[in-house]
């Protein structure tokens, strides 16, 4: 067994202690300063890594039309009582950006487009889920059809209640995605968005938009959504 | 034992005292690290309980309990998924570095649960609880000792299967899927939050009671007259 000083171990003990300096740089989020930056780098890792785990052909999970949630008991945002105002008569996508066919195009138009169906499970950012019945056509059809450049990264879209968000192209281009106008087989009510909003079974709740007015191909994002600019993730696939 | 014992002449008095470096660097860096992630993480993580305080449906919901916002971290929703999110990892870097270590130094040895530990559960938790004789201390953990700690990992990993089974049903379908589903995976989450949290008090409760040269050999590695050696 080795020998040593009393005083040599104390002085052991203080190098040893001295080591765990790296815990302390932790403290640095609690600096008012650096908690900001900091957590928006945290944050951001994890939409990088979001991006990076999400997988352009894996499907979400469907469910049979038993398992749906009953209409009447799918949820509605508090400010979705308020009307938005949308003149169904008159309304249009205005559609600009990246795109070889820019213009205003009609839900007509839209809805000649295929048709699908999901039942799939709508997650909200507060921990509560639903299993709704959508309907409508895939984005990715319509950004084939507007001629979209996806090569540029975003989709953004823009609502009558002053609403926006803003989509990856992958996430955009995914099979699952929709420009929805149907809801338990019938036209989505006000409330649910009508004429059009999106579902999107690979995103979280606050990133299917309703009452869209506007839909834009970019390369740049100016701002990202109503959410997100106010501190929530900006990627959150599910 | 794998740790190494030295004796300590003090040149004052002549007393010698033995010293044995119970916890390496990257185990102490780790303990305080992850201590650090965890009072975050269960901090934000009732915080966005706040949201939506209950297991069942949103539509009627029934609110399980009203968390109170002063035992809770991140002020608001997106304030506490900036906490959760960013901690997260820190969380699960010093749990897969420990583990990593542990594994590979072979220092689990002295604190992983095996089933020789079985028979010695009982006396200890009769000494503990019911007033029973002090069974003998032969190694740096106690049969009770490793069925904690050994747990406490096993939590630590069903929490981040289940979280990531509520944050990635998508992606992670399968995880999802083994957890029970979306709802089951939400409420294994919180569940496993409160036994993480049933081991902490725990955990405190002894290491006040084993005094500071117990506490001090988490800081330094070293602990001074360790039973398992003197008698």
């Amino acid at each position: 067994m080795n020998r040593i000083d009393s005083r040599k171990f104390k002085s052991m003990n203080r190098r040893e202690l001295f080591k765990l300096v790296p815990v302390v740089a932790l403290g640095a989020f609690a600096i008012p300063k650096f908690q900001k930056p900091l957590l928006k780098t945290g944050l951001g890792f994890s939409d990088w890594a979001s991006a990076k785990v999400f997988r352009k052909g894996h499907l979400a999970p469907t469910f049979s039309d038993s398992e749906l949630t009953p209409f009447d008991r799918f949820p509605l945002n508090t400010y979705d009582v308020d009307d938005p105002g949308v003149d169904f008569d008159k309304w249009t996508l205005t559609v600009a950006g990246e795109v070889r066919k820019p213009g205003d195009y009609t839900l007509a138009q839209i809805q000649a487009l295929p048709k699908i169906s999901q039942n799939a499970r709508h997650v909200c950012v507060e921990g509560w889920d639903v299993i709704g019945r959508y309907g409508g056509v895939r984005l990715s059809d319509f950004l084939n059809k507007i001629g979209a450049d996806t090569t540029a990264r975003f989709v953004t879209v823009e609502c009558a209640d002053d609403y926006y968000e803003s989509l990856d192209m992958a996430t955009a281009l995914h099979p699952q995605t929709l420009l929805c106008y149907e809801m338990y087989d019938r036209p989505l009510t006000r409330e649910h968005g009508a004429p059009l909003r999106l579902n999107i079974p690979t995103k979280i709740g606050y990133k299917q938009a309703k009452y869209l007015t506007d839909l834009k191909v970019t390369r740049v994002l100016d701002r990202v959504g109503y959410w997100e600019d106010q501190g929530y993730s900006e990627f959150y696939g599910l | 034992m794998s740790t190494q014992a030295i004796a300590i002449d003090d040149p004052k008095t002549g007393e010698v005292t033995e010293a044995v470096y119970e916890h390496p660097l990257i185990v102490r860096l780790c303990h305080w690290i992850n201590a650090i992630a965890l009072f975050v993480m269960v901090g934000s993580g009732l915080q966005i309980f706040r949201a939506f305080p209950s297991f069942g449906a949103k539509i009627p919901q029934k609110d399980l309990i009203h968390w109170p916002k002063a035992f809770a971290l991140g002020g608001w929703l997106g304030g506490a998924l900036q906490w959760h999110l960013t901690f997260m990892w820190i969380y699960m870097a010093s749990g897969l570095v420990y583990v990593g270590y542990q594994l590979f130094s072979g220092n689990y040895k002295q604190v992983l649960f095996v089933p020789r530990d079985i028979p010695g559960m009982w006396p200890m938790v009769r000494h503990y609880f019911f007033f029973g004789p002090k069974p003998p201390e032969k190694e740096a953990y106690n049969p009770l000792q490793k069925q904690a700690y050994t747990s406490a990992i096993g939590l630590g990993v069903l929490s981040v299967l289940t979280g990531i089974a509520i944050w990635k049903p998508v992606q992670f379908s399968w995880l999802a899927w083994m957890m029970g589903g979306f709802h089951i995976a939400r409420l294994l989450h919180f569940l496993v939050m409160w036994a993480i949290l049933a081991f902490v008090f725990g955990h405190l409760v002894m290491v006040i009671l084993h005094g500071w040269n117990n506490f001090f050999s988490m800081l330094t590695g070293w602990k001074k007259n360790p039973e398992y050696l003197t008698k």
